[in-house]
């Protein structure tokens, strides 16, 4: 009996090391319909090769991910990849030899890697200041304006291309008795890529990119003017503040309480199948006085970071993964069933050529605005602490937007408060 | 002769004593001390350095502003939830106790409330007094109170409180019922020969009787307005808005977990375990010796 159990654990573990695949454990935020189809990407891969088996594990949000594999690479039981989203990538860039590059991990297991293939917008965003790819861009998305083209038609405007268009476009809808817009994660949409729009800095340091930033480019005039013009909207009834809530800002677009909604270029699918109105997409608004030619915005979403510090077998299932992951064919599959935006060229143009643009529209408006021409400020920004150092942009603005704050204090204690947090941050990467 | 008492030592009780100080020891002492180190620490998320930083993450904290407001809303909040849930449930125990038929329907009506775990019942809360789908919404809107959950802070506070204190009342009310089950009868028909006010009945026998149950649950529903309404904080207001439902527990994970600023975190909960052992001293020292057991 006992010489029997020890043949065959003796005859598993022989087997385990010359004939099963290489297993790797990807953990990701991705939940419910956004889940299956990690799922789905992660059995199309196993079946697609069968030198390698990769393990989805959902963890959660994307903060409760982040912290589980923080708790898991300090107890070295890390995952081989790891889902940060665009507020964490300082987290886990800044932290020196917790991840390895993409780029690195593809070259080294000889695959060809040419950072000229992704969509402008998404190149940079988790790259190094050379340009060298840390993160493989993921679920990527960025900050659109829907509107509902019924109220408009009847009102007898177009989309707003501007923001000066969209005053004019308030006082006329204002007339009619709605109200003009209202959009969900104001440092986002507000701060992040209102600065990337106008080709301005986000923070210094290069947006952070060359050191940790020690101060974000948020008391300044573009903001107070940008601000001080919300509110004034907000007093005449033309912008809906709902709080920082992201459905309570999107809801009464849905129930047609306000004629636009700023929000991700995700967020088409389950817009369209919800509302009862014709729905339109378009670019974020900017203001031309401030640029007239307006280009490309971030990338918003997550990365997928490859945990350094594996066996070299194991790194390179993540590199054939990583691989499968780009492919035009997989890229395409990914931006037609969530609504994120395909991260190469080559996926972008196979998806135009299969003729998904003309019964979506919508779906391409994401990557045309990705695609627009940028500047030196538009790459991307790295900040450390940055979700607590939104949360405090939150704090603010709900206070400016409730009359109990002005916008130069709110502006001047968010300067102040980020300042201590990202000199302790640039202090704790050292 | 003088007879002495004898015991024998041996090794046995302090072996059966091992296990649960073993818990301690492991789940309490442990991490406790940990918080005090890392809370003189600047240390990177990733464990990949560490520096002395010595009392500043204890200055960060006892000069920021939104400190302060989030240790006034912690007080302020712990003392109406304790209040209201106590007050309330003190009520339906008595009414009924002097309940004769049916008394059973009421008791589980009232206790099933226990079983909601506070995240299920924030979230319902969210439900219910949603800006745009939630029902008292509605009916405050049509009553002339402009409520709003996400830009208000006060009436985010008062949602907070409405749902905690209705969670609460459940445990309060099954303590005080049995606390009530155990006063002798003779004891109230003595007093009701003497006394026909029923008030002054209450507060002259009944309540004194009811103290240690009282004192008990005032302990008990302190904690669980410091502790255990993070799950609703976290479902219904996230400590907003505009900062104004964060309590000190919220702001401890809000910082540590979401933020990564390990350190920072640390010395708030020191404060905080500072803070909730002085509230401890405080009522065994003062308010346990007004009671009588």
């Amino acid at each position: 009996m006992k010489k029997q159990l020890i043949t065959g654990v003796l005859a598993s573990l022989l087997s385990g090391t010359t004939l099963a695949a290489t297993n790797i454990t990807w953990w990701h935020a991705m939940s419910g319909q956004l889940g299956e189809t990690v799922n789905t990407l992660a059995r199309d891969f196993n079946a697609s090769q069968d030198d390698y088996k990769i393990n989805p594990v959902f963890k959660g949000s994307y903060v409760e991910t982040l912290t589980a594999g923080i708790a898991a690479y300090r107890a070295d039981q890390a995952p081989n990849i790891l889902q940060v989203a665009d507020v964490g990538a300082a987290t886990i860039i800044n932290a020196p030899g917790v991840a390895k590059p993409v780029q690195d991990i593809l070259v080294e297991s000889g695959y060809q890697f040419d950072n000229k293939d992704y969509i402008a917008g998404v190149r940079n965003f988790y790259a190094d200041s050379n340009g060298k790819m840390i993160g493989m861009p993921f679920n990527s998305s960025t900050p659109v304006l829907y509107y509902n083209k019924d109220i408009l038609a009847k009102v007898g405007v177009n989309a707003p291309k501007t923001y000066e268009d969209m005053e004019q476009v308030a006082k006329k809808l204002k007339a009619q008795g709605y109200a003009t817009f209202s959009q969900s994660l104001t440092p986002w949409i507000m701060f992040e890529n209102f600065k990337s729009r106008h080709n301005l800095p986000v923070a210094n340091k290069n947006n952070g990119f060359d050191a940790p930033a020690s101060k974000i480019m948020i008391n300044t005039p573009d903001m107070a003017m940008h601000f001080n013009t919300l509110k004034d909207w907000s007093d005449k009834g033309y912008y809906k503040y709902y709080g920082s809530d992201w459905d309570a800002n999107q809801q009464p677009f849905e129930k047609e309480q306000v004629a636009m909604w700023l929000g991700s270029s995700g967020s088409f699918g389950g817009l369209r199948n919800r509302v009862d109105f014709e729905l339109g997409t378009t670019y974020l608004p900017y203001w031309q006085s401030m640029n007239k030619d307006a280009g490309r915005t971030f990338i918003g979403g997550a990365a997928l970071f490859a945990i350094d510090g594996k066996p070299k077998k194991e790194q390179q299932a993540v590199a054939a993964f990583f691989n499968f992951l780009t492919s035009p064919e997989t890229q395409m599959f990914w931006h037609k069933s969530t609504g994120y935006v395909t991260v190469t060229k080559a996926a972008y143009q196979l998806t135009k050529k299969s003729g998904y643009y003309q019964e979506q529209p919508d779906a391409e408006v994401g990557v045309k605005q990705l695609s627009l021409p940028g500047g030196e400020w538009t790459r991307g920004y790295r900040l450390g602490f940055y979700s607590q150092i939104q949360e405090v942009m939150h704090r603010e603005f709900d206070n400016v937007f409730a009359n109990r704050t002005t916008v130069e204090k709110a502006l001047s204690n968010i300067d102040k408060e980020s300042q201590v947090m990202l000199n302790r941050f640039a202090r704790s990467v050292r | 002769m003088e007879q002495r008492q004898q015991f024998t030592h041996s090794a046995l009780p302090y072996i059966l004593l091992v296990p649960q100080i073993a818990i301690i020891a492991v789940f309490f002492f442990y991490p406790a001390a940990e918080a005090i180190y890392l809370s003189f620490m600047l240390e990177d998320p990733w464990g990949l350095s560490s520096t002395f930083v010595g009392l500043e993450n204890y200055s960060i904290i006892f000069n920021s502003a939104e400190y302060l407001q989030s240790v006034f809303f912690t007080l302020g909040f712990a003392v109406v939830v304790s209040f209201l849930s106590l007050a309330i449930a003190l009520l339906l125990a008595v009414k009924v106790n002097n309940i004769l038929h049916g008394k059973s329907a009421y008791k589980i009506t009232l206790t099933w409330v226990y079983a909601v775990a506070p995240a299920v019942a924030g979230i319902m809360g969210g439900f219910i007094f949603n800006p745009h789908i939630g029902v008292f919404t509605d009916i405050f809107a049509s009553l002339g109170w402009d409520f709003s959950l996400y830009t208000n802070p006060f009436d985010a506070t008062f949602v907070l409180v409405l749902v905690s204190v209705w969670k609460q009342v459940s445990v309060n009310f099954i303590y005080f019922l049995a606390g009530l089950q155990s006063i002798s009868y003779a004891v109230n028909e003595a007093a009701m020969l003497d006394c026909e006010s029923d008030r002054r009945r209450f507060w002259t026998i009944t309540f004194p009787l009811l103290a240690p149950t009282g004192f008990f649950l005032l302990v008990i529903n302190l904690t669980y307005a410091f502790f255990d309404t993070f799950g609703v904080i976290d479902t219904l207001t996230s400590g907003g808005p505009g900062g104004g439902t964060t309590s000190l527990v919220y702001k401890i994970y809000r910082d540590g977990f979401i933020g990564t600023d390990i350190g920072g975190s640390a010395a708030q909960s020191v404060v905080l375990l500072v803070l909730v052992l002085l509230l401890t001293w405080v009522q065994f020292k003062f308010v346990e010796k007004r009671v009588h057991y």
